[in-house]
C-alpha cells in the first residue's frame, strides 16, 4: 500500500436503492495498489477480445458487471495512459462507430501475458478471501 | 518486445509531447460528447445533457493533469514548466534580477577563487609517494625566543640530522628514513657566452628523492658516494632545463658552470616537482660545497629535515625516539645552542607556513560575504513574494500543493544562483590568476588552477546559496492560511507584520555579520598601517639596492674581493646622482641573514645549562652605516684599516648593548665567537662602536645584531648587498650602476635590483593584500546591508502609506513621522550592530596571530566601525523616511 492518503479506494455508493461500486480514486492523488491493480485487470480483460476506446471500455465493464461496477473517467484515463506507457496496451486512432475519430486501445503481446498473470493472481486472491469470509 | 513498446512510448512522450497533449484533449472530448449524446438519448434537453455530462465527468482540467501525470518525463515536464515560469518572472523585473545575479556572482566568484587557492595550497596532496606519511622535523628550543622568529621551530644542525638518522637506522625504527636539504645559490655562467644569472638552488642528501618517491624525468638522482665535498654533480629542475637547455635530454652527462666550477648534470627532475618552491632551479648534493667541519657542528642550524614515517608506527612514538637523541645531544653540548627537543609538522603545513592563517581568514571573510549576499537576495525575494501574496493564496485555494509552490519559488532563487554562479566562476578565473600572482608568499603559485573539484565546489555553492536565499522566503510566503491572505486588502493598515518581522530579522543578521567583517578588516588595516610605518632603523627612501656574489674561482682571496669592491665603490661614488654607497652582507629589512652565538670575554663564564647568547650577524663596509642612515650611538664606525682579517673589530646594535652590557660601556670590551674560529687559538673581537637598531624584517621582533667588517672573516660571504643613495628616483640609476659592475666584470650577474621601499613592501605585501581583500569584502557587505536596509524601509513605507496618511491628516507633524520611520528602520540596524560588536569581540582573537602591534579589541577600530555603520544606516533609512514624512495625506488616503 502506498502511504499518504487514507481515503477508501472502493466506495459504496447508494444510488436509487441499488448497491453500486464506483471504481474511483476520488480524483485525489494516486490510487492505491489494490484499486489500481483491480482496474488494470478489468481493463486488460475487457480489451482481450477486441480493441476499444475509453468510452466503450467503461460501458463494457458496467454492462458485464451487471451495472455494479462503474468506472469513473477520473480513474479510467490515467489508468489507460499508464498501461500504455508500461507497454501492456497500445493505442491507435481510428474511426468509431459514430464516424468520429477515437483512440482505440488493444492488448500487446506482453499485455496478454500480463492479463493471464493478473487473472491468475486475482483468482487466487478472491478464492482465498472467499474461504475466509465464508468461514462461519 | 515490451521494452520496445516502452522505449517507443518514452521517445514519443519526449519528442511529440505537444501533439500527445492535443490528442488527449480529443480523447477526453470524445468521451464527454458520447456522454452528452447518451443523455440526450435519455430525453434530456441540450443544456441539461451538457450539465449532467460535465457533472459525471468531473473537472476536465484536473483529469487531463492526472492523465498527463502518468506519462513518462512528467517530472521533467513540470521542472521545465517551473523553470519557464521562473525565467519569465525574473525577466519581468530586470532590475531585481540584475542586482541579485550580480550579488551572487561576486560572492560565488570570490568564494570560488579563494577555494581554488586554498585547495592548491592546503588540500591538494603533493606529487610525492604517500605524502600523508611525510613530516618535517625541526629542533625546538624550550625558550621561545631562541627559536627562529615567527616559526617557533628551528632549522636543524647537520650533525644533529646525522645523529638522528644514525640512531634511527640502528635501533628502533620509527621513521623509514630521513633526508635533509639546505639553501644554496649559484652564479650560473654559460660556456658559450650566455648571460650569467643567479639561480636559487638547494643541497639535498642523496636519499632525499627516493624518500619523497620522486623519479627523475631524465638521468638519475644522486648516488650515496656523491653526497660529499668536491663531488660536483647537479640535478636540473624542469624550469631551468626547459628555459636554459631547450629541454634537450642530452644535457645529462654534460657539465654546467656553477660559481665558475663545472658540475656534471646527472639528472632532470619532473615538471610537477616544484618542492620546496618553484624558484628552485638546480639541486646539488647536501654535502657538496659545505666544509666537513661545518657538517660536524651541532649549532649551525641551516637544514630542513624530511622524514617518512613507518606506517605501523605512531608519529608520537617515532618522535619520542628523535627527541631522546636530541636531548642527549643537548646535555652533551650544554651551553651551545643545541635544542632540547625536536618538533614536527606535516610537509603540507610546512609549505603553507606563512599563508595558512591569512588564507583561512580570507576564506572566513568570503564566507561571511556569501552569507550576506544570500541574506540580501533572500530579503529581496521576501519583498517580491509579498507582492505575489494574493497569487499564491488563490493558487493554493485552487489546489496547488504547498510543496509545488515552494519548489516554484526555489527555482527562481536557483535560477538567480545559477546565473550568478556561471558569471562568478568566469570572474573567479581571472581573479584567481591575479591573486596567485599578487600574493608572493603562496608556495605553489604555479600549480593553482581551476579543476573538477573547484567546479564541483562552485556547483555546491550555487545550490547552497539557492537554498539559503530561497527557502526562507518560500516557506514564509506559502505557509499562511488562504483565508487570511485573501481577506487582507490593500487598505489593511498594519501591513503584513509577520513578513516585515522576517525581513528585519534577516537584516539584523546581515548587519551583524557585516560588523564582524568590518572590524576584522579594520584590525587588519591598522596592523598593516603599523607595519608600513614601522621604523626600520635606517633611512629607506631614495635607495637603490642590488646583490651580487663574487665567485670563489675568480676571486679566491679576500684581497681580490676587496679590490673588486673598492674599485666598484670608487666608480659608484663619483657617479652623477649617487650621494652615498653602502656595501654589506644584508641590508636592513632584507632578511634574517644568519646568527651566531658569542661570549663576552670580560664577563664571568656562562654557567652550564644556560644557553649562550646569540645575535644576528651582519658584515658592513666602512661606509655602510652612514649611507644607510643608521645612527652611531657610541664609539666609532669601521675604518678602511678594519677591513683586514687582523683587525678583529666589531660594532654592536643598541639592543645587544642594552641586553648584554646593562649599565656598562661596551666600547673596548671583547667578544669571542666560536663559530668564526678556524681551528687555531680562539680569536676575540673588540667592540669599537654601538649603532641604532634596525629591523631584520618588517613585522618581526628585532633581535640583537653585531656587525663585522665585510671581509674580516675566514669564510667567504655568499652574497654582497649594494645600496646606492640617490637624490631622486633611485630606479633611474639602476642601469648606470649595473653598467659600472659590468665594466669591472662582465661575467658577474646581479640580482634583486629594486628600491629599499620595494624590499620593505615585499615583506608587508601579504599583509597589504589580505587587509585590502578583507576590506573589499567588508565594504561590499556594508553596501549590501545598506541596500537591504533601504529596501526594507521603503517597503515598510509603502505598506504603511495609509496609516501615515491618516496620521498626517489627524495633525501629526512631519518631523514626528520622520522620527517614527527612522526609528523603525534603525532598530534592526542597532540590534545588528550590538550583536555584531559582541560577535566580533568573541571572534577577533582568532586573528591575533596575524596582527602586528595591534590589539584585537582595539577600541578605535570598534568605535570607527560602529560610527561608520550607524552613519550608513541613517543614510540608507533617511530617504524612505523623508519620503514618508512628505506624504500628501489626500493622495495617500485615496490610493488603494
Amino acid at each position: 500500500m502506498k502511504s499518504g492518503h487514507h481515503r477508501p479506494a472502493i466506495r459504496h455508493q447508494y444510488l436509487d436503492g441499488l448497491h453500486n461500486f464506483v471504481v474511483d480514486n476520488l480524483g485525489m492523488g494516486k490510487p492505491n495498489d489494490l484499486v489500481q491493480g483491480t482496474l488494470d485487470l478489468l481493463i486488460l480483460k475487457t480489451l482481450s477480445p477486441e480493441a476499444m476506446h475509453g468510452w466503450a471500455i467503461a460501458k463494457r465493464i458496467q454492462q458485464v458487471s451487471g451495472e455494479v461496477l462503474q468506472v469513473q473517467q477520473g480513474s479510467l484515463y490515467p489508468a489507460l495512459h499508464r498501461l500504455e506507457q508500461q507497454g501492456w496496451i497500445k493505442a491507435r486512432w481510428a474511426e468509431s462507430e459514430t464516424g468520429r475519430q477515437a483512440k482505440f486501445y488493444a492488448l500487446t503481446t506482453a499485455g496478454r501475458k500480463q492479463l493471464d498473470t493478473e487473472a491468475a493472481n486475482w483468482n487466487r486472491l478472491s478464492a482465498a478471501i472467499n474461504l475466509v469470509v465464508s468461514e462461519a | 518486445m515490451r521494452w520496445l513498446h516502452q522505449l517507443a512510448m518514452k521517445l514519443r512522450m519526449l519528442f511529440v509531447r505537444g501533439q500527445a497533449g492535443t490528442r488527449l484533449d480529443d480523447e477526453l472530448r470524445f468521451h464527454l460528447d458520447r456522454q452528452i449524446e447518451e443523455n440526450r438519448a435519455a430525453g434530456m434537453s441540450v443544456g441539461e445533457a451538457h450539465a449532467a455530462a460535465l457533472r459525471a465527468f468531473g473537472n476536465p482540467a484536473l483529469l487531463r493533469d492526472q492523465t498527463r501525470a502518468t506519462w513518462s518525463w512528467s517530472g521533467l515536464e513540470s521542472l521545465l514548466r517551473d523553470l519557464r515560469y521562473g525565467f519569465r518572472t525574473l525577466r519581468r523585473t530586470p532590475g531585481f534580477t540584475i542586482i541579485a545575479v550580480a550579488v551572487m556572482a561576486l560572492c560565488i566568484g570570490a568564494a570560488t577563487s579563494l577555494f581554488t587557492i586554498t585547495r592548491s595550497v592546503l588540500l591538494r596532496p603533493l606529487p610525492f609517494r604517500d605524502p600523508a606519511h611525510l613530516v618535517m622535523l625541526y629542533e625546538h628550543f624550550r625558550a621561545p625566543e631562541l627559536n627562529q622568529p615567527s616559526y617557533d621551530y628551528n632549522p636543524v644542525a647537520p650533525a644533529d640530522y646525522y645523529d638522528w638518522r644514525a640512531q634511527n637506522q640502528t635501533s628502533t625504527h620509527g621513521f623509514q628514513d630521513m633526508a635533509a636539504w639546505r639553501y644554496a645559490q649559484f652564479n650560473l655562467t654559460g660556456v658559450r657566452g650566455e648571460l650569467p644569472e643567479v639561480i636559487a638552488a638547494r643541497g639535498g642528501t642523496y636519499n632525499l628523492f627516493p624518500l619523497l618517491g620522486v623519479q627523475p624525468a631524465y638521468g638519475r638522482v644522486f648516488a650515496q658516494d656523491e653526497d660529499r665535498l668536491g663531488a660536483n654533480v647537479a640535478i636540473l629542475c624542469w624550469s631551468l632545463f626547459e628555459r636554459r637547455f631547450a629541454a634537450d635530454p642530452s644535457v645529462v652527462g654534460q657539465a654546467i658552470h656553477l660559481d665558475g666550477k663545472p658540475y656534471t648534470v646527472v639528472g632532470v627532475l619532473p615538471k610537477d616537482f616544484t618542492y620546496p618552491d618553484a624558484t628552485v632551479q638546480v639541486w646539488v648534493p647536501y654535502a657538496t660545497g659545505v666544509p666537513p667541519v661545518v657538517l660536524r657542528h651541532h649549532d649551525f642550524h641551516f637544514s630542513r629535515v624530511v622524514a617518512r614515517l613507518r606506517p605501523d608506527v605512531s608519529l608520537a612514538s617515532a618522535m619520542s625516539q628523535v627527541e631522546a637523541v636530541q636531548y642527549r645531544l643537548h646535555l652533551q653540548y650544554l651551553s651551545a645552542p643545541v635544542a632540547e627537543d625536536a618538533a614536527q609538522r606535516t610537509i603540507t603545513d610546512d609549505l603553507a607556513k606563512d599563508v595558512k592563517k591569512p588564507l583561512l581568514i580570507l576564506m572566513c571573510a568570503v564566507g561571511c560575504m556569501l552569507l550576506i549576499g544570500c541574506l540580501n537576495v533572500a530579503n529581496l525575494l521576501v519583498a517580491r513574494s509579498a507582492a505575489r501574496q494574493k497569487e499564491v493564496a488563490i493558487r493554493s485555494a485552487l489546489g496547488a500543493r504547498r510543496l509545488t509552490l515552494i519548489r516554484e519559488q526555489l527555482i527562481e532563487s536557483l535560477l538567480i544562483s545559477l546565473a550568478g554562479g556561471a558569471l562568478g566562476v568566469t570572474l573567479s578565473l581571472a581573479a584567481t590568476k591575479w591573486l596567485a600572482s599578487a600574493w608572493k608568499d603562496l608556495p605553489t603559485a604555479q600549480s593553482i588552477h581551476v579543476d573538477g573539484a573547484v567546479l564541483a565546489f562552485a556547483c555546491a555553492l550555487v545550490f547552497a546559496a539557492a537554498l539559503l536565499a530561497g527557502l526562507l522566503p518560500a516557506i514564509s510566503s506559502t505557509g499562511k492560511s488562504v483565508f487570511a491572505s485573501l481577506q487582507s486588502t490593500a487598505r489593511t493598515t498594519g501591513g503584513s507584520l509577520h513578513r516585515t518581522a522576517l525581513r528585519k530579522a534577516l537584516l539584523m543578521i546581515e548587519i551583524s555579520v557585516t560588523v564582524v567583517l568590518l572590524i576584522g578588516a579594520g584590525l587588519l588595516i591598522e596592523s598593516f598601517v603599523r607595519l608600513r610605518t614601522a621604523d626600520v632603523g635606517a633611512v629607506t627612501d631614495n635607495l637603490l639596492t642590488l646583490t651580487y656574489s663574487l665567485p670563489a674561482q675568480k676571486y679566491p682571496t679576500p684581497e681580490k674581493q676587496n679590490a673588486f669592491n673598492e674599485a666598484l665603490l670608487a666608480r659608484l661614488r663619483v657617479m652623477p646622482g649617487a650621494r652615498a654607497v653602502a656595501i654589506g652582507s644584508v641590508l636592513p629589512g632584507a632578511g634574517y641573514g644568519g646568527d651566531d652565538v658569542f661570549l663576552i670575554v670580560e664577563h664571568p663564564p656562562i654557567p652550564p645549562g644556560v644557553i649562550q647568547p646569540d645575535a644576528l650577524v651582519r658584515r658592513a663596509d666602512p661606509g655602510y652605516f652612514q649611507a644607510l642612515g643608521i645612527p652611531l650611538l657610541r664609539g666609532r664606525f669601521f675604518t678602511t684599516d678594519d677591513r683586514t682579517a687582523e683587525g678583529k673589530k666589531l660594532i654592536i646594535s643598541r639592543q645587544l648593548a642594552q641586553q648584554y652590557f646593562p649599565g656598562e660601556d661596551p666600547i673596548g670590551k671583547h667578544l669571542s665567537i666560536p663559530a668564526w674560529d678556524t681551528g687555531g687559538p680562539p680569536s676575540t673581537y673588540e667592540i669599537v662602536g654601538e649603532v641604532g637598531d634596525t629591523l631584520w624584517q618588517v613585522g618581526q621582533p628585532d633581535k640583537p645584531m653585531m656587525y663585522s667588517p665585510l671581509l674580516a672573516q675566514s669564510h667567504n660571504i655568499d652574497q654582497i648587498a649594494l645600496a646606492v643613495r640617490t637624490a631622486s628616483n633611485p630606479l633611474a640609476i639602476s642601469i648606470p650602476v649595473q653598467k659600472q659592475i659590468a665594466a669591472l666584470d662582465p661575467d658577474l650577474p646581479v640580482s634583486d635590483v629594486m628600491t629599499m621601499d620595494q624590499i620593505i613592501g615585499q615583506s608587508v605585501g601579504s599583509a597589504s593584500l589580505s587587509a585590502t581583500l578583507v576590506l573589499a569584502f567588508a565594504v561590499l557587505s556594508l553596501l549590501l546591508a545598506s541596500v537591504g536596509l533601504y529596501g526594507v524601509l521603503s517597503y515598510l513605507t509603502t505598506q504603511r502609506m495609509t496609516e501615515i496618511g491618516v496620521r498626517i491628516a489627524l495633525g501629526a507633524q512631519r518631523e514626528q513621522v520622520l522620527r517614527l520611520m527612522l526609528a523603525d528602520g534603525l532598530r534592526p540596524a542597532l540590534l545588528g550592530l550590538v550583536l555584531g560588536l559582541a560577535g566580533s569581540a568573541a571572534t577577533v582573537r582568532f586573528i591575533r596571530s596575524v596582527l602586528y602591534e595591534t590589539q584585537p579589541l582595539d577600541p578605535a577600530v570598534f568605535a570607527t566601525v560602529a560610527a561608520t555603520l550607524l552613519f550608513v544606516a541613517v543614510l540608507a533609512c533617511l530617504a524612505p523616511a523623508w519620503r514618508a514624512s512628505r506624504l500628501d495625506p489626500m493622495q495617500a488616503l485615496r490610493t488603494e
